[in-house]
């Protein structure tokens, strides 16, 4: 299924670096809940509405947009057990430990980041989300377990109130 | 929360891919068979619940800007104050509280590193904390699509064991 009817190709007109700049700014704050959304942003930044579509389809093409949709806010939904597991891996190891994590359907994102001795011993971040504090636990449980990683020095810190949750905005301040 | 059949098939269909053409709520509407009103309808609500954060792009932080993750070690009675002073920083986003010493964790985003450096700095002076703080290094896994069951909701008296938990 692909309901991505406009294929990302060189618009007849690229936008300029403002009006790119203003439409990122724009689509940060959502897409406008209208018949024609990209045509009323369009309008915003005096531009066409195709040129509008060939941007943010060549934006997705080169990666600079991860994905294109709904997004949504999990605590609401009833997801209230959202664990970051965080690990102390060797460095020689870390990358291959981190690929088998990443590939557990549980774990929806895996980052590397830097130790800061002697407060913060950990080099790689896990994040878990699920309905039940338990059932959390029971999965990292089985992680360990059948990734070979009960030796290692690991710590899961719950979440227990999300104090601000929204999309970043890279463009604040340049736009308006 | 009770969503309306649409208001599911959206969130588990459509947090990635959404139509890129002219009139993109249509075409919705066509694949599920109802009106381009209900459509705008649905999604217009979502947001009205606070389920909905947007409808839009998810950038990509390495290529979009500059940020990092960063952590505070706050006294538990002082957590809601310290909490607002960050988030007073348009700059922070997914600010949460964390079961640990660290127990407040946030994410900051700038346009460059020179202007993220000059937005934590100023967060230690307002707060008068020390930051931890946790560039990326490296990302092994992009969370695309989280799929939502919407079947298996935990009860009120579920969720109330659980604050109970964490006293």
């Amino acid at each position: 299924m692909n309901y991505v009817a406009f294929h990302a190709r060189a618009p007849e007109q690229a936008l300029s670096s403002e009006q790119q700049d203003k439409l990122r700014s724009l689509l940060e704050q959502g897409l406008p809940l209208v018949a024609n959304p990209y045509a009323q942003l369009a309008e915003k930044i005096n531009a066409e509405e195709t040129q509008v579509l060939s941007q943010i389809a060549l934006w997705q093409q080169q990666g600079l947009i991860k994905r294109f949709g709904l997004v949504v806010k999990h605590r609401q939904l009833g997801y209230q057990a959202n664990a970051m597991v965080v690990w102390d891996i060797n460095d020689q190891q870390v990358n291959d430990i981190a690929a088998k994590l990443s590939k557990r359907s549980e774990v929806s994102l895996c980052y590397r980041r830097p130790r800061q001795l002697p407060h913060w011993p950990y080099n790689l971040f896990c994040m878990i989300h699920g309905k039940y504090r338990e059932q959390v636990l029971q999965q990292i449980d089985e992680i360990t377990e059948q990734l070979h990683l009960k030796t290692i020095n690991k710590a899961v810190l719950f979440s227990h109130k999300a104090f601000k949750q929204q999309g970043a905005r890279y463009q604040r301040g340049k736009s308006e | 929360m009770q969503l309306s059949l649409l208001q599911q098939q959206l969130i588990n269909d459509h947090q990635q891919g959404f139509p890129l053409c002219s009139a993109p709520f249509s075409e919705l509407a066509q694949q599920y068979k109802v009106d381009e009103c209900e459509v705008l309808a649905a999604i217009n609500s979502l947001q009205t619940l606070d389920v909905l954060s947007r409808l839009g792009p998810v950038f990509d932080h390495k290529k979009a800007g500059a940020s990092t993750l960063v952590a505070m070690a706050v006294a538990e009675d002082k957590l809601d104050h310290i909490a607002d002073l960050v988030n007073q920083f348009e700059q922070v986003n997914h600010n949460y509280a964390r079961e640990h010493d660290y127990n407040l964790w946030f994410v900051v985003t700038d346009k460059d590193m020179v202007a993220l450096n000059k937005t934590l700095k100023a967060i230690e002076e307002k707060t008068a904390l020390t930051l931890l703080i946790l560039p990326m290094e490296a990302s092994y896994h992009i969370d695309l699509s989280f799929k939502i069951d919407f079947n298996d909701n935990p009860q009120e008296q579920h969720q109330l064991k659980h604050k109970e938990a964490l006293r």
